[in-house]
């Protein structure tokens, strides 16, 4: 790979930096340029814009360390990233992965010698319904089979560049199976905002409130409150950096696409299809608080929505519903600015979300203090998911009974939901909260349905003993993944998958979740190896129970949560696979004398154990 | 206790008073109260990494060192079940780096090792990860082994907030962090460290080190060869 010339890389840094200014917030957009321009970020880089910002060298270093699409060793001219979810691999993924590989003589891992090629999984990349997916040099590829990868290995081969490459490959699809009120009407953008100035800000909260709408984003916390601490905080103003964008104090409203949840894609729908309904959403937020600035946080595997989600933002500036004085109010002015992520799950929970924002390290914060007083920059900031704000649009402009007589009565309105596994028809699906899994399971043409991934890794497995139960917050809260495993399933082998997602995407803040994650993950392996005890699964409860209850944030919390309800609800899974049922141990003595026999060429008898 | 203050919570039952805006830890400390703790120096703001310090109050497990007093808390601290997994995280802390106390320089000095003793660890009960990290002797009177280093920051606060210097600083992530050093060539002898600085007293191991003063206190003479960290840390030597 050869390394860009000076005079090479202050051409790429210069307009970068310039189109970026002197924040140091914009840290990683600065990075995710430079890295996509130079397949890497280069030291001479990183001494640069750390200059520009007038920020230690070791904070760009920390940050370009700290997110998967970051790397300071060049990777291929063509990265080819491969979905790892479960859903993906029951698709066939890690079979298509050797296939690639082998055909373009290139170790999974590793930058080809010319340096034109890498291969490696991704976490998760949201295209459960049209995997296997991949990403080539950050763009989706969706529906993989060998077919297509021979074509995308001559592609390569010919140093087409991905600009070029047939469209076919790159369509992405809805697949909305279902709809409700939130994707089934009509939306006007304005109407909901026109609703907000003629009732009121006060009175707009008094619906949200109303309305009974709940956090789509997996809490649950009650979004009306949420809106009306934000509205009542006044930020301690001691040590806190001060913006002065628009009034004083700042408050702002951050719009969380991170979307990272294996299994989760319904967010990714919203804003393809429905972003009118998510942007008015933020909106009507920001009149109630009173925040004049915006932030879509869009996580890095769906850049390619960037454009046309920047369009319909000029869209609505020139309708007059963003910027100054909206829909001609005096005084209201509001703008939303899109930052990409760079490949980690964790910049999901939002304290992680907003430092990142600030262009930082997505570790989470201590709390208290929580966002609604002290979150970006110091200010007062709402977080919300996506699809939260599109239902604010919804009762902004309907009203807070018209939604709260939707769903039950601790879980009111509809709720998306991402169907992806041994379905017929895989996609998006809206449901009146209270549906039992019986029926979405018959809707979607599940096939000998065994269990069900509700939420993702880190929600719950349920059995086919429980598929009476309801998706609602008082019994199956979710953010909206759904995967269906059918009989034949090995459920081992997800709780394994998920395993190794938390391990890979664990922060690294605190130690239960660092090293009881890896631990985790190793252990998943003995077992999946065929080297497991009764000893191990004692071990992986007594994890559990660590990582419950001594992690910093959600992520470590929930990360025991496969192994734990695969444990209680399926624990032949396990015990197939074990070796012996007394001590068996870790360490492989044989295996650990394979570098010595490397180095000294034997293979006899005696240079094994 | 000098001042009068009104407001209280309870440790183990123990009635402790505290000032707004301290933490459960401080009120603790000041209180003559031990709870376990690596990451957390009274000296620096917060961090809550190591987890050693959680505590139960009113039935949730919070970081003692981060969660600020509030009246009337109930808090449990010294208790079978809170030492058994502070142990675990210890071991944790162990078998994810490579320690080999018998020929480490801060042996007897080190808290880690102190904490160790203190939590009853007889064993790292995992297993070890035997992980490949770099050592630093390029600096002409520092040397950091990054074998022993916990992520606790301590280093990195110190810097920064006191010497002014941001030396240090964490990257990657998860079981890939690595502390990185303020210089292109990535060597601590190319940063401006000095050995007096702040950020040479506070590595609670063996991971960032004065050269050429290796063993001048014996083995068997140092702190906690004598003490218990329970009795260091509370500022009580019982010299
Ligand atoms: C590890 C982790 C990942 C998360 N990822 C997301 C995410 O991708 N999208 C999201 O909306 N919320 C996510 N959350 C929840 C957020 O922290 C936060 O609760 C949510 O954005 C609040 O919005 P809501 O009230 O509208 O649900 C995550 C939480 C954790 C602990
Ligand atoms: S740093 Fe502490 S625990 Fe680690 S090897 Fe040295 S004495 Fe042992
Ligand atoms: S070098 Fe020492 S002080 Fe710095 S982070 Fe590591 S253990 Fe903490
Ligand atoms: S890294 Fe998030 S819980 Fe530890
Ligand atoms: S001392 Fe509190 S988390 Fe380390």
């Amino acid at each position: 790979m050869q390394q860009p010339e000076s005079s090479d890389l202050s051409r790429i840094l210069a307009p970068v930096l310039a189109r970026h200014g002197k924040d140091s917030a914009q840290l990683l957009q600065i990075l995710r340029d430079v890295q996509d321009a130079c397949h890497h970020i280069p030291a001479e880089a990183i001494d640069q814009i750390a200059a520009h910002l007038d920020v230690p060298r070791v904070t760009v270093e920390g940050v370009v360390g700290f997110y998967s699409f970051l790397s300071t060793q060049p990777v291929g001219q063509y990265r080819l990233l491969f979905s790892n979810n479960i859903t993906d691999q029951m698709l066939g993924k890690d079979d298509l992965l050797k296939y690639l590989c082998n055909k373009l003589w290139v170790e999974q891992g590793r930058v080809s010698e010319d340096g034109l090629i890498s291969v490696d999984n991704t976490s998760c990349t949201g295209m459960c319904d049209q995997g296997p997916a991949a990403l080539i040099n950050g763009w989706p590829l969706t529906n993989l089979d060998q077919n297509r990868l021979d074509l995308i290995a001559e592609l390569i081969r010919s140093q087409k560049p991905v600009a070029e490459w047939p469209p076919m490959l790159f369509e992405v699809v809805d697949n909305i199976c279902r709809t409700d009120v939130l994707l089934g009407e009509p939306f006007t953008p304005g109407a909901a905002i026109k609703q907000v100035l003629a009732r009121g800000a006060k009175e707009t909260l008094a619906e949200m409130d109303q309305s009974n709408l709940r956090g789509r984003g997996g809490a649950g916390f009650k979004t009306a409150s949420k809106w009306s601490f934000c509205h009542a905080a006044i930020a301690e103003e001691e040590g806190s950096v001060i913006c002065d964008i628009g009034g004083n104090p700042e408050r702002f409203i951050v719009c969380n696409a991170d979307e990272g949840e294996p299994g989760t894609f319904k967010d990714r729908v919203l804003l393809n299809s429905h972003a009118d309904l998510v942007f008015e959403g933020m909106t009507v937020g920001a009149r109630v608080v009173g925040a004049s600035k915006g932030f879509l946080y869009l996580r890095g595997e769906y850049r390619y929505l960037l454009e046309k989600l920047e369009g319909v933002l000029k869209r609505r500036r020139e309708a007059g519903l963003l910027g100054d004085n909206i829909l001609g109010q005096a005084g209201f002015s509001f703008d939303i600015e899109i930052h990409l992520g760079a490949g980690a799950y964790i910049c999901g929970e939002e304290s992680a979300l907003i430092e990142s924002l600030e262009g930082k390290r997505g570790r989470p914060r201590n709390r208290p203090p929580f966002p609604v007083t002290h979150g970006y920059k110091g200010r007062p900031t709402v977080v919300d998911n996506v699809e939260t704000f599109a239902c604010s649009a919804r009762i902004a402009e309907k009203g807070g009974e018209w939604f709260a007589a939707m769903g039950t009565a601790q879980s009111t309105g509809t709720k998306l939901l991402s169907i992806s596994g041994d379905v017929a028809r895989p996609g998006i699906y809206e449901y009146p909260f209270g549906v039992t899994l019986r029926q979405i399971l018959d809707d979607c043409g599940a096939e000998d349905p065994y269990a069900v991934q509700v939420s993702g890794p880190s929600g719950v497995m349920v059995s086919w003993k429980e598929f009476d139960r309801k998706i609602a917050f008082e019994d199956l809260p979710t953010a909206g993944a759904f995967m269906v495993f059918k009989r034949s399933r090995d459920l081992f082998q997800a709780a394994r998958n998920f395993a190794h997602f938390f391990a890979h995407e664990s922060c690294g803040f605190c130690t239960p979740c660092r090293v009881g994650t890896q631990l985790q993950k190793k252990i998943m392996d003995k077992i999946g190896s065929g080297h497991g005890t009764i000893c191990d699964m004692e071990e992986l409860k007594r994890l559990g129970f660590i990582l419950k209850s001594m992690s910093h944030c959600g992520l470590g919390s929930s990360a025991a949560n496969p192994m734990l309800d695969a444990l209680e609800k399926f624990p032949d899974v396990f015990e197939r696979k074990l070796k012996a049922l007394a001590f068996e141990p870790a360490f492989d003595l044989d295996g650990a004398l394979e570098t010595a026999r490397r180095i000294t060429g034997r293979d006899d008898e005696w240079a094994h154990l | 206790m000098g001042t009068f203050m009104s407001k209280t919570i309870t440790i183990d039952g123990q009635v402790v008073p505290f000032k707004e805006g301290q933490t459960i830890m401080d009120a603790a400390m000041a209180a003559d109260v031990y709870i376990p703790h690596l990451c957390h120096n009274p000296e620096f703001t917060p961090h809550g990494s190591c987890k050693l310090c959680t505590v139960k109050v009113n039935g949730r497990n919070v970081a003692s060192c981060t969660m600020p007093a509030v009246e009337g808390q109930q808090v449990l601290s010294d208790t079978l079940e809170l030492n058994d997994e502070r142990l675990s995280l210890t071991q944790m802390l162990f078998v994810e780096g490579n320690h080999i106390c018998p020929s480490c320089e801060k042996s007897g000095n080190c808290q880690l090792q102190a904490v160790a003793y203190y939590l009853g660890m007889m064993s790292p009960h995992y297993n070890h990860f035997y992980p490949q990290r770099e050592v630093d002797a390029s600096h002409p009177d520092v040397l950091l082994d990054r074998n022993r280093c916990i992520y606790c920051e301590l280093c990195v606060r110190a810097s920064r907030d006191v010497d002014g210097k941001n030396v240090f600083g964490l990257s990657g992530r998860g079981i890939g962090s690595t502390l990185v050093v303020n210089s292109a060539s990535g060597l601590l002898g190319d940063t401006n460290l000095a050995a007096t600085d702040k950020a040479m007293q506070v590595c609670p191991t063996g991971a960032l080190l004065k050269k050429r003063q290796g063993f001048t206190v014996p083995i068997g003479q140092r702190i906690f060869d004598h003490h218990t960290i329970k009795d260091v840390q509370l500022g009580d030597k019982h010299e």
